[in-house]
This record gives structure tokens, sequence and C-alpha cells, in this order.
């Protein structure tokens, strides 16, 4: 009984302000998310743990709303035809094998280099992957609005159709996304490592979706929604080791869901009025935005590990706040865009429901 | 005129007290909940179960929430191939 209250301590008293917040930051999160597959969870783990959430259990829960989230945004782009249910199960069972890869090698890094070395590394990723994958996303987002081709046809990479030629027999499975055989050869390393970064960053997707997209051929609407699969079988492993220990505390999880599920539909429906590349616009963006939050937290680390000269607290405290204002930010944008391409959507929409009635009227 | 839809009000506000109560009885039962919910091992399908419950109902009735308001899906098919 004594173990039970004293789990039971580690989770923090809600009032309605602590309520509020965490429904407004999961509704973001949620429609970020309905649109670009994920990157919506990555302000809430730093979010919860500003309320006094002990980092582990902000991490659990934080990944126990996700799952269903998850499960019913990837229902609702399944209905526009976007899911391609086979590799998202296929990416999924060997990202399941990258989180627990990758959760290993944290818990080595944390022994070995404690808490600012784990965080270190944590950043570290963050600030190379997003440079890397993001910058190339927002230039291939750029390079197709600069064309002027943006209603047409996404372009299978060049990486892509090598991909799709090699046939490696017993090994060959077909993708409908990429309307092409695919060896899992190629697919077990990019769930992996989609695994391998959700477990350091919390977002697998930043991997999952441009590897879907330039590694393997599918377009950018069916990579989005294809993550959501991904980030169901993930989330869904990763809660269940995590509830194991009893680390997930289920109010704080079941209320981001309220707000994450209205978002995740309006993401969703979102995606049906949109031009594909602005998938990658706002994918590209975020990235690109939480990199430098995340950059802003290097130093800190690295003083904390006496690697460089040792910070005042005040500067400390300035560029974590700063950090973690930049990273709400970028989620903030993101919805920005969502919304906005939402409405215009609409209104074209209408008018030409309006057009084409005027024109039945002539005749 | 093209073919006016019904709007799922019944459903929708069927789905929401059911959801409403869902949460109700999750803020008003909060020790009961974590003390049996957070004691882990195979006490971890109960979070699980929660979960599953939970994105059912609440996200059938937030489906239905923004077909009321008129927020539906763009009536062309996208071409995703």
């Amino acid at each position: 009984m004594h173990d039970i209250a004293m789990e039971a301590a580690n989770f923090i008293n809600l009032d309605l302000m602590n309520i509020a917040y965490l429904f407004i930051v999961g509704f973001v999160g949620g429609l970020v998310s309905g649109f670009i597959g994920s990157g919506g969870a990555f302000v809430l783990t730093p979010g919860m743990m500003s309320l006094g959430v002990p980092g582990l259990v902000a991490v659990a829960s934080n990944m126990c709303h996700k799952f269903p989230k998850a499960l019913v945004g990837a229902i609702k782009r399944a209905k526009y035809g976007q899911v391609d249910v086979k590799l998202g199960i296929v990416l999924g069972i060997s990202a399941e094998a990258g989180v627990l890869y990758g959760a290993h090698i944290q818990e080595s890094i944390k022994k070995s280099f404690g808490d600012a070395g784990s965080n270190l590394y944590v950043s570290a990723a963050f600030v190379v992957i997003l440079a890397v994958v993001g910058s190339f996303v927002l230039l291939d987002a750029w390079k197709t609005y600069k064309s002027g081709n943006t209603n047409e046809e996404e372009k299978v990479t060049k990486l892509a159709k090598w991909v799709q030629s090699i046939n490696i027999p017993g090994t060959m499975v077909y993708f409908k996304s990429l309307n092409a055989r695919v060896s899992v050869l190629f697919t077990i390393p990019l769930g992996f490592a989609t695994g391998m970064l959700a477990a350091t960053i919390a977002v697998g997707g930043f991997v999952g979706v441009p590897s879907m997209i330039y590694v393997l051929g599918a377009p950018s609407l069916m990579a989005s929604a294809t993550e959501l699969v991904i980030a169901f079988v993930m989330g869904l492993g990763g809660s269940f080791k995590f509830a194991m220990h009893g680390l997930v505390d289920i109010r704080l999880a079941m209320i981001i869901l309220a707000g994450s599920l209205f978002g995740i539909q309006l993401g969703a429906i979102g995606t049906t009025y949109v031009k594909p590349y602005m998938i990658k616009v706002v994918m590209g963006l975020i990235m690109v935005i939480v990199l430098f939050s995340r950059a802003l937290m290097v130093p800190v680390y690295m003083s904390q590990l006496h690697l460089i000269q040792e910070m005042s607290e005040g500067t400390t405290k300035l560029l974590k706040n700063v950090s973690f204002g930049i990273m709400i930010f970028a989620l903030i944008l993101g919805a920005f865009i969502v919304l906005k391409a939402m409405w215009q959507g609409r209104k074209a929409e209408r008018q030409q429901h309006a057009a084409e009635a005027l024109g039945h009227g002539k005749v | 005129m093209s073919e006016k839809k019904k709007k799922p009000y019944g459903i929708m506000i069927f789905m929401g007290i059911i959801s409403a109560s869902m949460y109700a009885a999750l803020l008003l039962n909060q020790d009961f909940l974590n003390n049996y919910f957070g004691r882990g091992g195979v006490y971890a399908f109960l979070p699980i179960a929660a979960a599953f419950a939970f994105s059912f109902i609440h996200g059938s009735f937030t489906g239905h929430f923004w077909t009321v308001l008129g927020v539906e899906a763009a009536k062309k098919k996208m071409e995703v191939k």
C-alpha cells in the first residue's frame, strides 16, 4: 500500500488552469499531427514537465495519448483513401524494435553521463536530424512552389525509383501507396530509424514521413496518413511498456486526448483541401524552427557537463524559456498554416460551386 | 439543388453526453484511478483499455461535432495517387 501511495505522489494535482492548458496544447498538437502525421507531440512532454510532472511520467502519458489519437486520425484519413495500412504496419513493427533499442541507448547514456548527458544527446539528435531532413523537405517544397507545378502529381525521386527497381527474392511486398513492390530489407531500417527517433525526440514522423516520400516513393498525403498507423503501432507498444511500470498518468493522457481528438479530426479534414506540397511546407517549417529551439539548449547541457565554461543560473533560465517559446511558436505557426490553407480551400470550393450553379442556371 | 445531408445532431449529442460523463468520472475519481491505473504489472491493461474507450467515444463525438459545424472534407475527391 505504501508503494502505491508513493507512486500516486508522482502524479500532480490538477486544477482548472492545468486542465485548460493541457486541453489547448493537445488541440493544437492534434491539429498538426492530423495534417502531417506526427509532430504535434514534441511540445507536450516539456509542457507537462513545466507543470511539475516528472520526466518519465510526462513521456509515458504523452505516449498514452498519442496512440489513441493516431488511431482516430488514421481511421479518418483512411476514409479519404490516404492510408496504406500494410506499409504502416510493416514500418510500425520495425519501428517498435527501434523504440526499444533507442530507449536502451538512452538508458546507457543516462547511466554513464547522467541527466545532462542524456539531454545533450537528445538535443544533438534533434539538431542534426532536423537540420538535415528539415532543410531538405523545406527546400523541396520551395522548389515545387517556385516551379509553379503545385498542381502536378508529385514526382518519384531517383532514389525511390532505384529502391523500387531492386528485386530481392523472398522479401518483396506490394504496397498500394507506392504502386510497386519493395523489398522489406529497405523498409526495416527505415522503420527502425523512425522508432529510434521516436524514442529519442518523441517525434518519429520527422524521419518516417520523409523516408516514405523520398526513399520509398509514396505521395506526401499518403506518407503523412500512413505515419499515423506507424504512430499507433509504436505508441501502443510503448504505452504498454510504460504502463507496466505504472508510469502512465491516465488523467493527463486523457485530458490531452480530449483536445487532440478535436484537433486531429480538423487536421485530417484539412488535408483534403490542400495541395500535397503543403504537407512538406508545414513539416519542413516546424522541423527547422524546432531545430533552433533545441540548438539553444545545447550550450546549457554542455555547461552542465563542464565541456564549456559554466553558465550563470539566469542565462540558463533565459535560454530554457526562449527555447520553449520557440517550440510553441513552431507548433502555432504550423496550426495557423493548416487552418489558413483549409479556409482558402473551402472558400475556393464554395466559389467553384457557386460558379457551377450559375453555369447550370444559364443553360 | 444538390442533396442536403441531414446533420448528425442526435448521435453527436449522445456521444457527447457519454464522453462528458467519462471525463467527469475520470476527474471525480482521481485518487482511485491513480491507485489502480498506476500500479503497473497486469494493471497496465487499465490505462490501455481506457485509452481505447476514450478514443472511440470521444473520437466519435469530435468527428460528429465538426460535421455538425459544417466542417467537412472537400467534396471533390483528392487525387492521392
